[in-house]
């Protein structure tokens, strides 16, 4: 999450005071992105280095300086809105990790390690489905952030039911195979080779 | 109080070769007012599980109880009774009748049961009203669309005085907000004391529930502990 572009995105509305921001950014992201005070005023002055934003120049550092979003700063935010995000790299996903490393131990079940994750994963998307019920219809911003963290843990949770049905289909001396040296399929920096 | 109580249950189909054990032992108790999900692959045992417990087939070994009554010490009819006056069905695929419009398929379990047409009627139209179809009594179901159709089906399985409401798969069918729409009314429908099970293989319907039960090859394996509250999820610096 940017933190420095959701900044410019709410002074793209006017100009605010660094405490207004940070109440602003929590209230829109339905407060699942606590922000600390600290954060917030780091990154103004690094907007402000950078001459995205400027303040009032008579006001001390703190909550009641002002700031406004400069022509750059405008050309930044729509530059970034309009980027798609990196999802061509893989991210480095531990829990794939473990599933790798626990096939190849003979001492642990997979089958049980993935149902102990796959619960832990559901529990989680209880609690987010029961924000989103408890959630007042006109909270826009929350349900899409809650929408989003669902949609994510239920990818993760098909992956694991994938896993799991593709590992008890294998045959038993390829479940048992050692792994090649190499393997066959590298990924690195979004190149598939 | 319990409303569903499944002890031991078995289900095994056919014999010798062509044996195909559907459900193993399983145990499994619904509270009235609760929502239960089972939840497992293809072949895992939810559907058994669900005519099971809705009186439509007998385990092989094992009891089912339905408000606090033994399904097996009932007769036949006994059985066909309490299935159109106390449990409610919702099926993927909606299974309204073509040929009756919304309100005559919402109140036909009580007409099934001998309530007048005027009384059914007027229940009827109470559960559309509830589900926020009201307005769409008199259409027949091809003038529904999707969303409207579940809705339809879930004011015919909770119509009159049912406290047992059975779901297979019941937003299948749906997109994801419409799906969701459903859902809220089957939590509100258990809100007012109806138990409900439903079974699926999506884990985002299965996050609806107040308890999730995980079936593989026909047995619990595993279920969630009762949730926290959603403000575990607000924690001050509980994300990045």
């Amino acid at each position: 999450m940017s933190v420095r572009h959701a900044l410019l995105a709410l002074l793209s509305e006017g100009p605010k005071y660094g405490l207004q921001l940070r109440q602003e950014f929590e209230a829109r992201t339905g407060e699942v992105w606590p922000l600390n005070v600290g954060q917030v005023y780091t990154t103004l002055q690094r907007l402000e280095r950078d001459g995205l934003v400027e303040s009032d120049d008579t006001a001390e550092d703190g909550p009641q300086k002002g700031f406004k979003i400069t022509a750059t700063g405008e050309g930044e935010l729509s530059e970034w809105l309009r980027t798609p995000p990196d999802l061509a790299s893989p991210p480095r996903d531990e829990l794939v990790i473990k599933v790798l490393v626990a096939r190849r131990l003979p001492s642990v079940d997979v089958g049980h390690l993935i149902q102990a994750h796959r619960r832990y994963l559901v529990e989680l998307m209880q609690q987010y489905t029961r924000l989103k019920e408890d959630a007042s219809d006109d909270d826009v911003g929350l349900a899409l952030v809650v929408d989003a963290e669902l949609f994510r843990l239920d990818a993760v949770i098909r992956w694991l039911d994938t896993a799991d049905a593709r590992l008890k289909r294998l045959p038993e001396d390829l479940a048992d195979a050692e792994p090649s040296a190499v393997p066959r399929l590298r990924l690195r920096a979004g190149v598939r080779r | 109080m319990k409303t569903l109580e499944l002890r031991g249950v078995s289900k095994v189909y056919g014999e010798g070769p062509t044996e195909v054990r559907a459900l193993g032992n399983v145990d499994l108790s619904v509270e009235a007012g609760a929502l239960v999900a089972a939840m497992g692959p293809s072949g895992s045992g939810k559907s058994t599980l669900l005519t099971i417990a809705g009186s439509l087939e007998e385990p092989t070994t094992g009891e089912a109880f339905v408000g606090g009554r033994a399904l097996s010490s009932m007769s036949r009819n006994d059985r066909a009774r309490l299935r159109r006056r106390s449990i409610g069905y919702v099926f993927q695929d909606f299974n309204l009748l073509a040929g009756l419009t919304a309100v005559e398929n919402a109140s036909l379990p009580l007409e099934l049961d001998g309530v007048s047409a005027k009384a059914a009627r007027v229940s009827g139209m109470e559960a559309l009203e509830q589900l926020g179809v009201a307005d769409r009594a008199g259409h027949f179901p091809d003038e529904l669309s999707g969303g409207e159709r579940q809705r339809v089906a879930i004011a015919r399985a909770v119509v009159g005085d049912r406290h047992l409401l059975l779901a297979d798969e019941p937003t299948g069918a749906l997109d994801s907000v419409n799906g969701e729409a459903v859902m809220r009314l089957v939590r509100a429908a258990c809100q007012r004391g109806v138990a409900g099970v439903v079974v699926t293989h999506d884990a985002q319907l299965a996050s609806w529930a107040d308890r999730v039960v995980f079936l593989r090859d026909g047995r619990v394996v595993d279920q969630t502990s009762p949730p926290l509250g959603p403000e575990s999820l607000l924690a001050p610096g509980s994300r990045g």
